[in-house]
């Protein structure tokens, strides 16, 4: 333990961050370095039942959400989960809430895998006591609520995979899964790549499937049995209810995204392509990781037509699926999409019919306490940031300003790629990405390979390897000291720090579950800070 | 009625833009008063970061203008320092204070001089009032960028435009790319004159040129503005031949002054000064720029082509560019920054024109080196005029950083 004392019920970790020891009345280990905590002991497990107490036609249909949560025997202080596969058009998570919330349920806890804006009347359900606080991704309107200090309990922030490890090592208890499903039968079996409601993949809600002491499937789409394939196995599931609709299917998935044509973020784009091709990473059989963001898109658009040019496969993808890497899939240029999330109408069409465009879930490639995982098995992860710091340490969770912003995502986990690079502007407006010191650390700097820049690229000096490996090439290669002096000299000096009160609004949770940085409360209202559409 | 008049003297006047999607740009409201000092109202998306930064601006830059008291409201969309600067200016002078001064934002050094004949493959226009694509501009390394105060900018911000490309010649650094600027028409360009000229642009567009009269106009208008600021350095010169008029005119022209470094042609206002639509092959203009072609190369000046408008096109814009190339052009527009790559493509030499030409080259070495007044090639005797080309083929392909060396004879490739 590194960990030493500074003020009553704060620590200093191992990153050198001020961190709470007590969490939500919950005992906290402090961030002990990237590899430095080892669990012991034994998974958590839900409670032994029996088919007795199960309908043995396999109908366990019940007429309503409130009927199954009555017989979930929901009480005060329950931890109710949701997923997020529905992302800003899901009906089900906030209806789940507000039910409970009018049977009279008191004091809460929301586990989401992430938050939408869509989740904003979440705000009234603490106000009137029914949420105590949110343990989840917040960003946009509950982000501002947060950050301010009106929630009851502090928020705890964790990457796709550690909320897998949360649940699956007991650090957090759900009582009443309610799982948002595109496609359902009778037995609960659900899907997420078929029905009107069509989302793809529904990996973020498998350990609530597994590990949840009851589970509600909730559907607009039941099919006889059995509902193939089977994401979400009917045999953990307690009731199935359906309903008109469980979102917008608009909000749902988008149309095909077009590729930016912000000339800016087109050349870090390219320079990501360049960087990846001229040192090698891009080889034949090789990996990476990809989103959905304006970057990754345009990423995604430059590296097909280098691999194209040089006769390079792909053997797998990992990421969040658009069509861009539908159409490599399908002139072969990768040979496997391992889905987390699927992103546009073309890639829930591919997912639900090409047996090489797989559904994945955060335990096949993010969960840190398990044998292995997906993530750290890809060449390259192209990744965005808020913030990054001259020892590449970066934040994805807060603004400039302190407040809440974003959720991890998969972010943290994606970091143990062979080659991490975050592809961000160097200022947004006037405001200076490359920073002395993070606002909130997200992740550390000894994992973040490479940071690339509209004005260059810049490597972390950790990896000689990959300063020997561009050497000689037309890429532009420079420090981050001397990027950053730059873009501070276009902006006019550094930026100022705003002030953070000295009072935890939330915690940020590293993949093995210890508290790697606390979110303060912010100080100053900033009404005309960036707005923010949400997300994970 | 005069006596409202008198009262109202103290006029509001405005400059910039906020709001919606702005984003890099500022609005400011400026209202002179007769005391009390300066009195700042800052709305700004980056106030907790530049906020008394952008105050201590403010203050300055009245005091560079002579303004003692006065009401500033400000709406910043994270606009730089020199968009801050240039926009109070534009309403303090809208307010017909400040004249004969000026608030200067610090200079960069200059970049070197640029010489006459350099490549002038692509020409990356920049909207003159927009400034949030100035900053990034010279990362894309086009071979140079056009500030423009013409038909980008509104007329009735013509006076702001100015002001605002003045400050980005002093303070954003372009990189290697040739900083040009287009003036407005005479006489509206002679006042973008005064304002560029002390700034050391390496070029002037000027648009519209019918006569080699207009030429000397410019010539005599930034020679004056030069000399009373005390630049040396050449400030090269590229008529823009936009009619038939000027098309009829194009080796008058082009010989009308020793700064012509290029003539160019605007093919949306010539097509309209003919009466006839632009078309994707572009017949109605082929005999304007052949014309334009031929009366650079007469008077020993490049010609540079018009713009390729189909941003999204990379393949049209691709064979444009060779087609404008094997005309004779030198380089053309471009309007968008990943329109660059590919016209660099398309004015290189091909693989198999670079061979032949290194081969000549060295055929000619071996003759000079040997005394030899006659070059030939195996049992081939060169002329002199293929000589010269191929010798400027090669040249040009250094500039532009195309491998030169002669490939080894087949049989001994690694």
């Amino acid at each position: 333990m590194s960990a030493t004392v500074a003020t009553a019920g704060l620590v200093t970790n191992a990153a050198g961050r001020l961190v709470p020891t007590t969490v939500n009345d919950r005992e906290q280990t402090p961030y002990q370095g990237v590899d430095g905590h080892r669990p012991k002991g034994h998974k958590a497990a839900p409670p032994i039942r029996s088919n007795s107490d199960y309908p043995t036609n396999g109908n366990k249909r019940v007429p309503d959400l409130e009927t199954a949560l009555r017989l979930c025997e929901l009480r005060d202080g329950m931890t109710i989960s949701s997923h997020h596969h529905l992302r800003n058009g899901d009906r089900v998570a906030l209806t789940a809430l507000q039910t409970a919330a009018r049977m009279g349920a008191k004091d809460l806890v929301w586990f989401p895998s992430a938050s939408f804006p869509c989740h904003e009347p979440v705000i009234e359900l603490m106000k009137s006591g029914a949420v105590h606080h949110i343990e989840g991704s917040m960003n946009g309107p509950l982000g501002d609520y947060c950050s301010h200090g009106d929630m009851r309990g502090l928020g705890v922030l964790r990457s796709h995979g550690g909320r897998w490890q949360a649940v699956q090592d007991g650090e957090v208890h759900i009582d009443i899964a309610v799982i948002a499903a595109p496609t359902a039968d009778v037995f609960g079996n659900a899907d997420g790549s078929h029905g009107k409601s069509a989302c793809g993949s529904l990996g973020f809600a498998l350990a609530d499937s597994v590990y949840a002491d009851r589970v509600i499937v909730v559907t607009d789409n039941l099919v006889s049995f059995p509902c193939v394939p089977w994401q979400i196995q009917g045999n953990n599931v307690d009731f199935v209810v359906e309903v008109d609709s469980i979102g917008d299917p608009a909000l749902i998935v988008s149309g095909t995204t077009q590729i930016t044509r912000s000339p800016d973020r087109l050349r870090i784009s390219e320079l990501v392509a360049r960087f990846l091709r001229d040192s090698g990473i891009m080889r034949d059989r090789f990996s990476f990781q990809a989103g959905a963001g304006g970057i990754a898109l345009a990423f995604v658009d430059y590296l097909a037509r280098m691999m194209k040019a040089a006769n390079v496969k792909a053997s797998f993808v990992r990421g969040g699926s658009t069509k861009y890497l539908v159409d490599m899939l399908n002139e072969g240029l990768i040979g496997h999409i391992l889905d987390g999330q699927t992103f546009d109408l073309d890639a829930v069409r591919s997912i639900a019919s090409d047996p090489r465009h797989i559904a994945t879930s955060p335990f096949t490639s993010y969960n840190f306490h398990g044998k292995g995982n997906f993530a750290s098995m890809v060449d390259a992860a192209v990744l965005g940031a808020t913030e990054v710091d001259i020892n590449f340490n970066a934040n994805v969770v807060t603004h400039s300003d302190g407040r809440l912003l974003h959720g991890i995502g998969g972010w943290q986990n994606c970091l143990f790629a062979g080659c991490t690079i975050l592809a961000v502007p160097s200022f947004r407006d006037r405001i200076p990405v490359i920073v002395d010191e993070v606002t909130t650390m997200t992740g550390p700097g000894e994992l973040i390979d490479v940071i690339a820049t509209e004005r260059g690229i810049a490597i972390n000096p950790l990896r000689q390897d990959l300063l020997d490996a561009v050497k000689g090439k037309d890429l532009p290669i420079r420090t981050i000291e001397e990027i950053k002096a730059e873009v501070e000299k276009i902006c006019g000096g550094k930026p100022a720090k705003p002030r953070l009160l000295e009072h935890p609004v939330a915690v940020v949770k590293w993949v093995d579950g210890t508290v790697l940085d606390t979110v303060w409360q912010v100080a100053d209202e900033n009404p005309f800070a960036p707005k923010v559409s949400g997300g994970e | 009625m005069p006596a409202a008049a008198e009262t109202n003297t103290m006029r509001r006047t405005e400059a910039g833009r906020a709001g919606g999607d702005v984003r890099s740009d500022l609005h400011v409201s400026f209202e002179e008063r007769g005391s009390d000092g300066v009195a700042i109202e800052l709305q700004s998306r980056v106030a907790l970061y530049y906020g008394e930064v952008i105050r201590q601006q403010v203050r300055d830059v009245l005091r560079s203008l002579g303004v003692q008291h006065a009401l500033v409201e400000i709406v910043d969309e994270g606009a730089l320092p020199f968009v801050i600067g240039a926009r109070i200016e534009a309403a303090v002078r809208r307010a017909g204070l400040g004249q004969a001064k000026s608030a200067l934002p610090e200079a960069l050094p200059l970049p070197a001089p640029s010489a006459r004949d350099r490549l002038r493959r692509s020409r990356l226009y920049l909207p003159g009032n927009e400034p949030k694509y100035f900053i990034n501009a010279g990362l894309h390394a086009p071979d140079a960028i056009i500030l423009d105060l013409e038909d980008s900018v509104h007329h009735a911000e013509k006076d702001a435009a100015r002001l605002l490309v003045r400050n980005a010649l002093r303070a954003v650094d372009f990189g290697a790319a040739e900083r040009m600027v287009r003036i407005n028409q005479l006489p509206l360009g002679l006042a973008d004159l005064a304002e560029i000229v002390p700034q050391a642009p390496d070029l002037i567009l000027i648009p519209k040129v019918e006569t080699a009269g207009q030429v000397s106009d410019v010539v005599g208008a930034i020679d004056s503005s030069a000399k009373r600021v005390g630049i040396t350095r050449p400030i090269w010169l590229m008529p823009i031949l936009e009619s038939a008029l000027g098309i009829e005119n194009a080796f008058a022209i082009a010989t009308a002054s020793d700064r012509i470094a290029g003539i160019t042609i605007g093919l949306e206002d010539y097509s309209a000064d003919l009466g006839v639509a632009r078309t994707p092959e572009g017949a109605e203009s082929l005999y304007a720029r052949q014309r334009v072609v031929n009366a650079a190369h007469a008077a020993r000046v490049q010609a540079i082509d018009s713009v390729y408008s189909d941003v999204a096109d990379a393949e049209g814009l691709l064979r444009w560019g060779q087609a404008s190339r094997a005309m004779g052009f030198e380089g053309m527009g471009c309007l968008h920054p990943i329109q660059i790559e590919t016209i660099h493509r398309s004015f290189a030499p091909t693989a198999s024109e670079l061979e032949k030409a290194l081969a000549i080259v060295a055929a000619y070495d071996d003759a000079q080196a040997r005394g030899m007044g006659v070059v030939s090639l195996g049992s081939k005797m060169i002329d002199a005029p293929v000589v010269q080309r191929a010798l400027k083929v090669v040249a040009r392909a250094k500039q532009m950083g195309v491998a030169t060396e002669q490939r080894a004879p087949s049989g001994e490739e690694s």
